[in-house]
């Protein structure tokens, strides 16, 4: 009985490989700035942030 | 056909359909350059003169936060014009090393960066700022792209005009974010950008009409020449110079201001009258005012800073 194709997917090269990581790097880091952002304003504003008069 | 070979199927069309021809090979230096890192230096030192001149409190983490928006949204706004632009910026010498045109990033990546940053710049202004800050960001991201990238900018010889009211918010954003709300004084920081912007541009493109020509761009050197160019220049900078003027007339500033922009609203528009004497395929004129055009603009607004900003953050930063 023959075994379907396996389906390899995208096979990336080594500079691909390098260049989606300094992204996912950089990626994280400025995910990690927007937590570190919010939890400062939160503490700037105190309970106010809350607060979304229109 | 299996479910497997189905589904890489439909992850290719749905490659194709977003520009993604294959893997990307884009640095994060690519991704920087998409958002004109220039131009953006322009916008957030032009909201910070509105944010420091405006009055009332702001904390200096929220006057940082806002920056920081008015910064992303403006690039964002220049990585989708990037996206759009990418057939002309490739015949234009000016722009032909951009990422897009490069094939360093491909479209659908632009496009995705650009709506993924204009979404998070406006979500966060407005959670942590104010609602009309946040809405002015929105409606400038919207301008500069649809108005001005995909309407204007290919149809009509205004494209600049019109366009560079994109380019004028930031200081009405910056106003904002401290007030939230507006008044005459950052509509008067709008309006001397406005109407700077179009001899500002209009003398660069006196002197790369070919190039514009070439993109098939219909600038106004290249619709209706070089002559009605340089009468249209001196028309803007005979408005500019009394608007630049006008912050101290009114009393919103002071002496210093009043000097630095009569003085430099004086050779605004000796150079302006330079170029109106000049004809191609001279372009010496239109170089100085193009050049001298970026540092008034910056002396206009340093001065409003220095005089009447800085010592408003100081207080703000000390209060």
């Amino acid at each position: 009985m023959n075994e379907p194709a396996k389906d390899e997917g995208v096979v990336l090269t080594e500079a691909q490989k390098r260049s989606r990581r300094s992204r996912s790097i950089a990626i994280a880091l400025v995910l990690a700035a927007l937590v570190v952002l919010f939890y400062a304003m939160t503490l700037v504003k105190g309970p106010i942030v809350l607060l979304r008069p229109m | 056909m299996s479910l497997i070979s189905e589904g890489a199927d439909f992850r290719g069309r749905l490659a194709a359909a977003a520009g993604l021809v294959e893997p990307s090979s884009a640095s994060v230096g690519d991704y920087l350059a998409l958002m004109k890192p220039r131009v953006m230096s322009l916008v957030v030192f032009t909201a910070l003169v509105g944010l420091a001149v405006a009055p009332g409190h702001l904390h200096p983490l929220t006057g940082f936060t806002a920056l920081l928006c008015i910064a992303v949204g403006a690039g964002a706004a220049g990585s989708l014009n990037m996206w759009y632009d990418a057939d002309i910026d490739a015949v234009m010498t000016r722009t032909a090393r951009r990422p897009v045109p490069m094939g360093r990033v491909q479209p659908g990546e632009a496009l995705a960066f650009g709506l993924t940053l204009a979404s998070f710049a406006v979500v966060v202004l407005g959670l942590l700022v104010n609602a009309l800050a946040a809405a002015l960001l929105a409606f400038t991201i919207f301008f500069y792209v649809v108005i001005y990238t995909m309407w204007l900018k290919r149809s009509t010889p205004q494209n600049i005009v019109i366009g560079g009211a994109a380019g004028a918010f930031p200081p009405t954003i910056g106003w904002a974010a401290v007030t939230g709300s507006l008044s005459l004084e950052p509509v008067l920081l709008f309006l001397i950008i406005f109407f700077w912007t179009p001899p500002h541009f209009w003398a660069l493109a006196l002197y790369r009409t070919e190039d514009y020509a070439r993109a098939g761009i219909p600038m106004l050197p290249v619709v209706a020449g070089d002559v009605s160019t340089r009468r249209h220049i001196m028309l803007y900078t005979l408005v500019l110079v009394p608007l630049g003027i006008a912050p101290w007339a009114l009393g919103y500033a002071g002496v210093l201001y009043g000097v630095v922009a009569s003085v430099t609203g004086a050779i605004m528009l000796a150079l302006a009258g330079q170029v109106l004497q000049e004809r191609r395929p001279a372009e010496r004129a239109c170089r100085h005012l193009f050049a001298f055009s970026i540092l008034y603009l910056f002396l206009l607004f340093a001065t409003l800073l220095v005089e009447r900003g800085w010592g408003g953050l100081l207080a703000r930063l000390t209060a």
